[in-house]
């Protein structure tokens, strides 16, 4: 078998114990990067380049480590969205949603170990299924034009209705305003730049990152003032940490659709990790109905979305080799690391250098077991992180955040930007507005408005070109489906419990 | 609990430390993310001063994204003037932009160009399956119906990629320039497969964007815009061959601040100048598509003022200036 001769040349490049040591060091690292908010995958990656070239590793073992950091920050995301409520980066906010109210059930190891296992099974699938289908898998993204990718964020946006929040209308308020934050910036069809009152740091937009950390991390602490640390969410109650066996077996379908759906949001260069895992929650959410407890501490909840978004992760290596296109921020980092050590990732990469592709999965594989035993037995290790009083634990947190977000464009007006969003993220906790829409609106706006005027330019301004192929057509169905069904359905089912706080 | 604080701590020393580092150490600003051709230009040329021993430690990269690479410039301007030890990563969108006031009132004369050492070609790039066979072929077709054909590329509206082939148009006697479509999708890879996928017509970028995309035949080159033919793609027709005389080369580079002395300046030449000479960065122009293309010290600067000057002509016809 080819794949098995191809395999094993991977595994002779990567199992050196060289490379093997990077691999731990990676996902070490990788996971403290991507449980500190706002570093996460794409700025871990990027601190780190510097230093592969100053100690001189060759392209596999800077590619070794590299990706170890990579899944590592992808694994590491989950865990400050369990346990403090702040998504570690931006792939980890969907875990908030129902990982931090099992860490307020006093099931904090379960969400973690669930949450890491899944992860695991997501990353494996996706990396197996790049060995094995990555070539033939590359042709999806020429099926995408601009008329398809409008209608599969029209789809994202759609099943929003009702999530995190039992009043829709807020949700949409909160999703609109993040739509108008993303018009920020360059308008990328007329070369002029809008909203920015003549200010250059706005000219390339808002970054998510900062309003994540923002929203999130920043509000948190003015919570905190305000309550005198009473009602701040950090500083759950611990149970005792076991291998919750039975909730495992429960989400294995969970797991196995949450992982073949993020793999895809992966491959589709426009989509990645975040709508990854956004989507897998969301269809697990309509799949468990209003009794599967969606949003106060469900399973599944947890499983789904970091499944999703690991095997996105997996997924978005896929366009990155075999089209040089990156299907997000962190392989945008990869892809810059390749070219930097001459290799041009592109339609023949796997057939000229297979050394460099199959040491790549190779070292994925052993990232992925590295990183499963990093975290399941480890994880008292990082439930421990909830033992320091939140008068430490804070302060530390909002340097760090202050830290990262600096080094993203080493500017002080992002930093001002990030306590404006914080200010929002607290008068937005206080009228019970939910804060992830508004993030998906930031992340997603643009690519969504530009492939609206993108299809309007190409075709003359006729609108139906929207509908006009078969896989914008099915999208759009998805799409009024998940809008309307629960408007109709309502009626037959239970309202909706609301979360007690 | 001390364990977890002292992390903390640790990691945000680790990083602060990386970041003041730069106080010691030669720093390349690449203005824009990772990823991007600053972030290859500085990267590539901060390895090659430091392997050829030009400078005494690795040179410190800095990603400055921002305004297209407007937050750079301004920064550079305004706080770092005098600062001898620091070079920027330039390129034709630096001068296409200075051209457009997209950096707001900044001017080339603000920052002193030390050279290109290196050009990636412009290209205009079909599906294998596509009808044109060659240039005037599309051409052609643009002056019966300009929809018929629409381009993608790697910048926004107006920018570098927009101008090719409106440039080649232009030289061919086609003025309806505003008439051509153009969509601006997140690089020159994407660009192809919008290309490949049949949703626009053509694609217009640079070389080294579809060299993989060539070798695997997936695409055709309908021509390259350079004075000749390019070495390593000799079956690429030039559009001056093609009887359209236009030139149009995305120069890598570097500019300076602009309140150094003529010395600084001269050794910031000097050594801009070995690394255009030695072979890792023959290696490197190889293997990533770019073609030679050596301007370096005063020539330079002339050279720039000149693209500047056409770039806004252009950019006023077309409308992104007034």
């Amino acid at each position: 078998m080819e794949l098995f001769s191809n395999l094993a040349l991977g595994f002779g490049v990567a199992l050196s114990p060289l490379t093997l040591f990077l691999a731990v060091v990676g996902c070490f690292l990788g996971t403290i990067i991507g449980a500190l908010p706002g570093l996460g995958p794409s700025n871990g990656v990027a601190i780190l380049i510097p230093i592969t070239f100053s100690l001189g590793l060759d392209a596999t073992a800077a590619l070794v480590l590299l990706t170890s950091v990579y899944y590592g920050a992808m694994y590491g995301g989950r865990i400050s969205s369990i346990l403090l409520n702040i998504p570690g980066d931006e792939p980890a906010m969907m875990t908030t949603l129902d990982g931090y109210p099992m860490a307020k059930n006093g099931r904090a190891g379960d969400a973690l170990v669930i949450s890491g296992v899944a992860s695991f099974v997501g990353a494996l699938l996706a990396t197996l299924a790049l060995a094995l289908v990555a070539p033939y898998l590359a042709r999806i993204a020429y099926k995408f034009g601009p008329a398809e990718y409008f209608a599969l964020y029209a789809l994202a946006f759609a099943t929003l209705g009702g999530m995190a929040s039992n009043n829709q209308a807020k949700a949409a308020l909160a999703s609109f305003i993040g739509l108008g934050i993303a018009l920020i910036g360059l308008d990328n069809n007329s070369g002029f730049t809008r909203f920015t009152g003549g200010n250059l740091h706005l000219s390339d937009g808002v970054d998510f990152l900062v309003a994540i950390v923002g929203l999130f991390a920043v509000s948190e602490v003015f919570v905190f003032i305000e309550t005198h640390g009473k009602s701040s969410a950090v500083g759950v109650k611990l149970g005792k940490v076991t291998v919750p066996w039975k909730d495992l077996w429960e989400t294995r379908w969970t797991m196995l659709r949450s992982s073949a759906v993020g793999f895809i949001a992966g491959v589709l260069p426009g989509a990645g990790a975040s709508l990854g895992s956004f989507m897998t929650y969301m269809m697990e959410k309509g799949i468990a109905g209003e009794n599967g407890g969606f949003g106060s501490g469900a399973i599944k909840g947890v499983a789904a979305p970091e499944a999703g978004n690991n095997a996105a992760a997996g997924g978005a290596l896929v366009p990155m080799l075999t089209l040089g296109v990156p299907g997000s921020g962190t392989t945008a980092v990869l892809l810059a690391v390749l070219m930097t050590l001459n290799i041009t990732p592109g339609p023949t990469l796997f057939s000229d250098r297979p050394d460099v592709v199959w040491g790549l999965i190779a070292s994925l594989l052993i990232a992925n077991f590295v990183l499963l035993a990093m975290n399941v037995p480890m994880v008292k290790v990082f439930v421990k992180i909830l033992m320091v009083p939140p008068a430490v634990l804070l302060p530390a947190v909002t340097m760090i955040s202050f830290v990262g977000i600096y080094s993203l464009s080493g500017s002080y007006f992002d930093l001002v930007l990030m306590i404006a969003f914080g200010v929002m993220g607290y008068a937005f906790r206080k009228m019970d507005i939910p804060t992830v829409p508004v993030i998906l609106g930031i992340l997603l706006g643009y690519q969504m408005e530009n492939n609206l005027r993108h299809a309007m330019t190409l075709s003359g301004g006729e609108w139906t070109y929207l509908f006009s192929s078969p896989i914008a057509a099915v999208l759009w169905i998805a799409a009024f489906l998940g809008f309307f069904a629960p408007v109709f359905l309502r009626r037959y089912l239970k309202k909706p419990q609301l979360i007690e706080d | 609990m001390k364990l977890t604080f002292l992390k903390a701590l640790g990691t945000s020393a680790a990083i602060s430390l990386m970041a003041a580092s730069s106080v010691w150490a030669t720093e390349c600003i690449a203005p824009a993310n990772p990823g991007g051709g600053w972030d290859f230009t500085c990267r590539q040329i901060g390895k090659i001063l430091f392997d050829i021993g030009q400078v005494d430690a690795p040179v410190q990269v800095t990603n400055m994204a921002g305004a297209g690479g407007g937050l750079a410039f301004s920064t550079v301007v305004a706080e770092r003037n005098e600062d001898a030890d620091l070079i920027v990563a330039a390129s034709s969108a630096t001068t296409t932009r200075l051209a457009q006031k997209a950096f707001g009132d900044a001017t080339a004369d603000q920052v002193r160009f030390v050279g290109a050492i290196g050009g990636d070609p412009g290209v205009i790039v079909v599906a294998k399956d596509s009808p044109f066979q060659s240039l005037t072929d599309m051409v052609e077709a643009i002056k019966a119906d300009p929809a018929s054909v629409a381009f993608a590329g790697g910048s926004a509206a107006g920018g570098f990629d927009h101008m090719k082939p409106l440039q080649v148009l232009k030289a061919a006697g086609f003025n309806d320039i505003t008439a051509v479509k153009y969509i601006g999708v997140d690089g020159g890879a994407d660009a192809i497969t919008q290309t490949v996928g049949g949703f626009t017509q053509a694609m217009t970028g640079d070389m080294s964007e579809i060299v993989g995309f060539i070798k695997s035949g997936e695409v055709r080159a309908l021509a390259v815009l350079t004075e000749e033919r390019v070495p390593g793609f000799e079956d690429i027709p030039t559009a001056k061959e093609q009887g359209y005389d236009v030139v149009a080369v995305n120069w890598r580079g570097l500019y300076v601040p602009g309140g150094i002395s003529d010395a600084d300046f001269q050794k910031w030449a000097d050594r801009l100048q070995a690394v255009a000479d030695s072979d890792e960065w023959k290696e490197a122009m190889a293997a990533n598509g770019l073609a030679p293309f050596t301007k370096v010290g005063g020539d330079f600067q002339t050279w720039i003022d000149g693209v500047i000057a056409e770039t806004a002509d252009l950019s006023r016809e077309i409308g992104v200036i007034q």
